[in-house]
This record gives C-alpha cells, structure tokens and sequence, in this order.
C-alpha cells in the first residue's frame, strides 16, 4: 500500500503574516460588516446565504484539521452534520427546543459517531481509509433514511427554533446571523491553538512520518483518533446550527456528495492552512449560488470546472494566489532588472556611440583645423 | 417463512452480488494496477444503462442495443481515460477524488439534460422474456437468471484472464509493483489504458444487464458505487477474487437483510418496534460487516501481496 502522500506544500510566503494574520482578520471583518451592507437591500436572502456558507465553514475547519493536518481524508463528514441536525431534530419533535439540552447533545452524539467509526477507520490507512469513512458516512444516511417516525427519506421540519434558557436568539436573523459568526470565530481560534499545541505538533508529526513518531514513544493513533473526535464534534456543531437555520432535518445532509463538496471546499480554499477552508467554502458555496442563478444545469459547468482546478491550480484558492504572487514578483524582479539592464545597454550604447561620434568628429575637426592650420 | 420464498431470496441477493462484482471487479483492477480511486466508475454504469435505452430506441432490437452500447460505454470510457484520467496517475488521492467526483456531477447532470429527470426503461430481449418454473409453485423471472448466468461466466473468464495468460501475468504484477514492471519494459501506459477500458466495459455491461430490471435513471449510479467500495474494500483492494467472495456476501446479507430482518427481530422484540428497527438494521447490515472485518484484517479477506 502506497502511503498517503502529503498534500502538496504550498509555496514558501514571503508575506505570510499578511497571509496568516492580516487575511483571517480581514475575513472575518467582512462577516461581521456584511449585515450592514445586507441592509441596504436583500437583507434576509443575503444574511440567509452567508450564514450558510459560515455553517459549512465551521464543518470545513474540523475536516481542514483532518485532512490538511494529518492527511486523513475522511470522505464521511456530512454524516456528523446530519448527526448534529437530527439530534436537534428528533429532539424538538419530542418537544424538547431547549439549546442547553440539544446542543449538548447533538456534540455528544457527533463525537460519540466519530470516535466509535474513528477507532476502526483509523486501523486503515491511506484509500482504505477514504473509503471507510464513506461506507460509515452511507451508513448514517441510511439509518436516517429509515428513521420512519422522524420522516425517514421525507425529513422533517422543525416548527420552534430552539431557546437558550428561555430566550429565543435564534428568531432574529442578526441575532443568529452573530451567533454564528461568534461560533465560527471561536472554532477557528480552537483550531489554530490545536494546530500549534503539542498535541497538534505530533498529529503533524503522524502525517510527515508516522514510523518516526511512533518510534519517538507517540501512539500516534491515540492523538488520531482525538483529532478526528474533534473533528466530529466541529460537524455536530454545524448541523446544530444548520438545523435551526433551515427549520429542516432531512438525511439529504448526510449524503455522500455533501462530504465530497466539503472536501472540494477544503481544496477549493488550499489544505492546511484554517482560514483557507473558509474561503474555500464561502467561494464554492458562493460559485454553487452563482452558477444555479445561471442555469438549472449548473453542474456540468462546475463538475468540468472541478477537474480543472485540481489539474491546473494546486494548493486551492490560497496556493494559486501565492503563484500568482510569486509570479508577479519574479516577473517585475526580472522586468525591473531587464529594463535597467536594456536602459542600461542602450544608454552606454548611445553614449558610446555619441561619444564615438563625437570624439570622432572631434579627431577629425581637429586634424581638419590642424591641417588648414599647416596648408594655412 | 417458506422455503421457495428463501430461495427466491437467495437467488436475487445472488443476482446483486453478480452486479456488484461486475463493477467491483473493474474498480479493484483499476486501483490495484494504476493506485487510482475512479469514482467516476459509477456512473460508467449509469451511462452503459442509458445507452442501451438510446440505442434500443434507435434500432428497435434489444440485442442490438446491448451490442451497440458496449462498444459506445468502451469508447467513453476510453475517452474519458485519454482527457482527464490519464493526467490524474501522478498525482495523491485526493486530486483523483475531488476530479472524478467533478465527472459525476457532470455526467449525473448532462444524462438529465439530454434524456431528461424522469426514469426511463428497458423492454426485456423477448427471448428471454416470461419465466421459468424452477421447483414446483416457484417461477423466476428467466432475464434475472441470465444476469446471474452472465455474471459468473465474466467471473470464469475474468478468472482464466488474469491467472493463464500474459496480459493477466501483467496485471498481477502491476498490481504488485506497477514501477518495477515498467522497469522490465512493458509499456505501462498502454496496460493501463487495456486495463482501464476493460474495466469500463465491465461496469456498462453491468448497467446494461440491469437495465431491463430497474429504472434508469441519473444517480442510479452512485449508490452501486459505493456498495462497490464496500466490495472492494472487504475484498482486498486489488484482489479479482476477494471482489467476487466479497461481492456475493454483501448481495446476499443485503437482500436476506432486507427481507428478514423484520421476522428475526420480532423474535425478540415486539412487533411494532421491530417494525420500525428492522429495516434500519437491514440497510446498515453491510456496512456493519465491513467495520467487523476491516476491525480483524484492516487489509480486507484477501490483501494483494506487496501492499
């Protein structure tokens, strides 16, 4: 079995703090920002669209935490999504609309899913792995399809959002619109904390050279299986949210093309990097609205688009952006240096030619006058 | 639970089983000699099933279209290997997921486009048609029969293929070490796209086999996919033969599942609740029989040597 091999680096930043702080600041001062300019027009479409694609985002991290970090590409993520949502679900139509027993609960049975399949897909490795994550994923869809007393293939709608202590946040659309910001902020704080902890250093670590962790005294397979527990709850979160967002549970969510749209999300953004999940869903799921607006074919434009990224632009939205930096600089480097160099050439090259001249009919005036000087 | 009514059962979970090694069968080919995950493979079957309505639609003969398809479904698949698959062996699973994954969107949608949303449907070769009394008060449909037929001749062949002759020596061997046997001087490349277009063949034979029996319609090839994966997985990636032992199983726990699952339970439970959780046990079953043996051989029942 071939091992996994690691995303592909991206190039070195000469700006990465402009990269790595200035950029996640800028974003998420856009996401706050945005209901002021949403209400000057659209506002509900607008808060609605953005709050999806922040929903997705928190889901994209905790899978950015996976597959970016310790290349594991789990290929069943919209399962905890699901989980999430029908634990809001299933527990409102019981007529429980309580956050402070949903949530709870919704991120108990998400990470509870992730770290019972986690245990038996993280024995694979590499495509192994890619596929079992799927089977469990289809697995969930299933059990949800047949989940007859919550609307099995139907789904479910969800008549009261739910309340914290009494109060409901969730019905004002700015309210929640913060609310998932404020989410989003704090799961992506985690997650870069995670990243650079110890713990995150040897989960790194696993995806360089699992041997030589392992040799090192890490049971690397312990911090695997925490990282995808994590990452579980990250999707029971977002299908917390989800759930309310939409008033809807449907096992739709869990199907296997939504874990291969957040895995393109991922990409789309460049691995590896937390903020770069972001983007990538707000540009996928931005692309997805754009396009359906286009066409009702808008597949067969991105299916197609699809290929071409992974042929073309490696490393996602970020990697391409650093080339076309990288691209940018050498290429005004070289044209800096070109011009001073031709300018360069072509001053000497003049002067020398004027002065050639110049000194030349300067010889030749003065033999000419020395000359009329001697016939004179 | 009568007897004829088991063996009817066993019979269809061994049609499925059949199909599913149909496609199981190219799928493992494909990642075992080019380490490359096609997800597009499902919808190689989709597209055999459609083309075998197009082509019924245009000659008015059912074996004719079967013909016309297979050689269509090869083509395609053979072109989609030229444009974009061939350009995708170098890179990591990931690029091969997310490209194949952008095939299906394309191909799902583009089916919708051009033969439209609504299920479309095959008429039966009318000298297979009707049924054929197998024991006393058991009739089964004779098309059903040649799918199974059909499916252990292409396991026989593909057998023989693999095991007696040189090309198969040379899958075998790539499986194992596809660099050192280009080493040796075989064209690699051309193995490949051999292997490859066999392997598309195989999964639209498969769609056009069931395309008499189910509707045909987009997306009918995303769920085999993944019971396909399921296959592959439990067989050992690589392995013909772990795909054919594992392929039969998961067609006969899923269909014996679906039927009985109900009954067992309310062996032990009331009637109502094993009602409701019958049929979620039923469709979770092959996924749980994958978790146990991946669980006891993380490398499936039958790993390829030299993974």
């Amino acid at each position: 079995m071939t091992q996994l091999s690691a995303p592909a680096p991206l190039p070195p930043y000469r700006d990465s703090i402009l990269v790595h702080e200035i950029l996640p600041i800028a974003i998420f001062l856009a996401f706050a920002l945005l209901p002021v300019a949403a209400a000057f027009g659209a506002e509900t479409y607008l808060l609605g669209l953005f709050m999806r694609v922040m929903i997705f985002a928190i889901a994209a991290l905790g899978l950015d935490l996976l597959v970016g970090y310790g290349a594991l590409i789990s290929f069943g993520h919209a399962a905890f999504i699901g989980i999430g949502a029908y634990a809001v679900g299933i527990l409102a139509s019981h007529g429980i609309g309580e956050a402070s027993i949903s949530l709870p609960v919704a991120l108990a049975a998400a990470t509870l899913f992730a770290y019972l399949t986690g245990a038996i897909c993280l024995r694979t490795r590499g495509v192994y792995f890619i596929m079992i994550t799927l089977a469990f994923g289809q697995m969930a869809f299933f059990f949800a399809s047949s989940l007859a007393p919550y609307g099995g293939d139907d789904g479910l709608t969800i008549h009261a959002r739910n309340t914290i202590f009494g109060f409901s946040p969730f019905k004002y659309e700015r309210l929640f619109y913060y609310i998932v910001l404020g989410c989003l902020a704090g799961c992506y704080l985690l997650c870069r904390a995670l990243v650079v902890s110890r713990f995150g250093r040897v989960f790194r670590g696993a995806r360089e050279n699992a041997t030589r962790m392992a040799t090192l005294g890490f049971e690397i397979h312990r911090y695997q299986l925490a990282a995808y527990a994590i990452s579980g709850a990250l999707g029971g979160l977002a299908g917390f949210l989800l759930a309310n967002a939409t008033d809807f549970i449907s096992p739709a969510y869990m199907s296997w093309q939504r874990s291969g749209e957040l895995i393109i999300m991922i990409i789309f953004g460049g691995l590896g990097t937390l903020h770069g999940a972001i983007i990538g869903t707000l540009a996928f799921l931005l692309l997805g609205e754009w396009l359906s607006g286009l066409t009702e074919h808008w597949k067969m434009i991105l299916g197609p688009l699809l290929v071409l990224i992974v042929l073309l632009a490696r490393g996602g939205l970020l990697g391409l952006a650093a080339q076309v930096a990288a691209w940018w600089r050498r290429e005004t480097i070289h044209s800096i240096s070109d011009f001073t160099w031709t300018f360069g050439r072509l001053v000497r090259s003049l002067a020398s030619s004027i002065g050639e001249r110049l000194s030349f009919n300067g010889i030749k005036f003065a033999i000419q006058l020395f000359w009329s000087r001697i016939r004179g | 639970m009568s007897m004829s009514l088991l063996l009817v059962q066993i019979l269809n979970g061994l049609q499925l089983g059949v199909l599913l090694f149909l496609i199981a069968a190219g799928l493992t080919l494909v990642f075992g000699v080019m380490d490359f995950i096609n997800l597009a493979h499902g919808v190689q079957y989709m597209l055999g099933a459609y083309l075998a309505v197009m082509f019924y639609a245009v000659t008015g003969s059912t074996f004719l279209a079967l013909v016309f398809a297979l050689l269509a479904a090869l083509a395609f698949g053979l072109f989609l290997e030229f444009a974009v698959f061939r350009h995708l062996y170098e890179r990591d699973h990931l690029d091969q997921v997310i490209a194949t994954f952008g095939i299906i969107l394309f191909l799902n949608q583009a089916v919708k486009y051009v033969w439209g949303a609504a299920p479309l449907s095959l008429p039966i070769p009318e000298f297979f048609s009707g049924s054929i009394v197998l024991l006393p008060g058991l009739a089964y449909p004779i098309w059903r029969l040649v799918i199974i037929v059909s499916g252990l001749a292409v396991a026989l062949f593909l057998y023989v293929l693999v095991n007696r002759t040189r090309l198969g020596m040379l899958v075998r061997a790539g499986a194992n070490n596809a660099p050192m046997v280009s080493a040796l001087g075989v064209n690699i490349r051309r193995l490949f796209m051999v292997v490859f277009g066999f392997g598309t063949m195989l999964a639209g034979f498969a769609g056009i086999m069931i395309a008499p029996i189910l509707s045909v319609e987009p997306g009918m090839g995303d769920t085999i996919l993944i019971l396909a994966f399921v296959v592959i997985v439990i067989g050992g990636i690589g392995s013909i033969r772990g795909a054919f032992v594992a392929a039969l199983l998961i067609g006969l726990a899923d269909t014996l599942g679906r039927s009985y699952s109900v009954d067992i339970l309310r062996l032990v439970m009331a009637p109502s609740p094993a009602r409701t959780v019958g049929p979620a046990i039923a469709s979770m079953l092959i996924y749980l029989m994958m978790a146990i043996v991946l669980y006891f051989r993380p490398t499936g029942l039958f790993p390829t040597k030299g993974r």
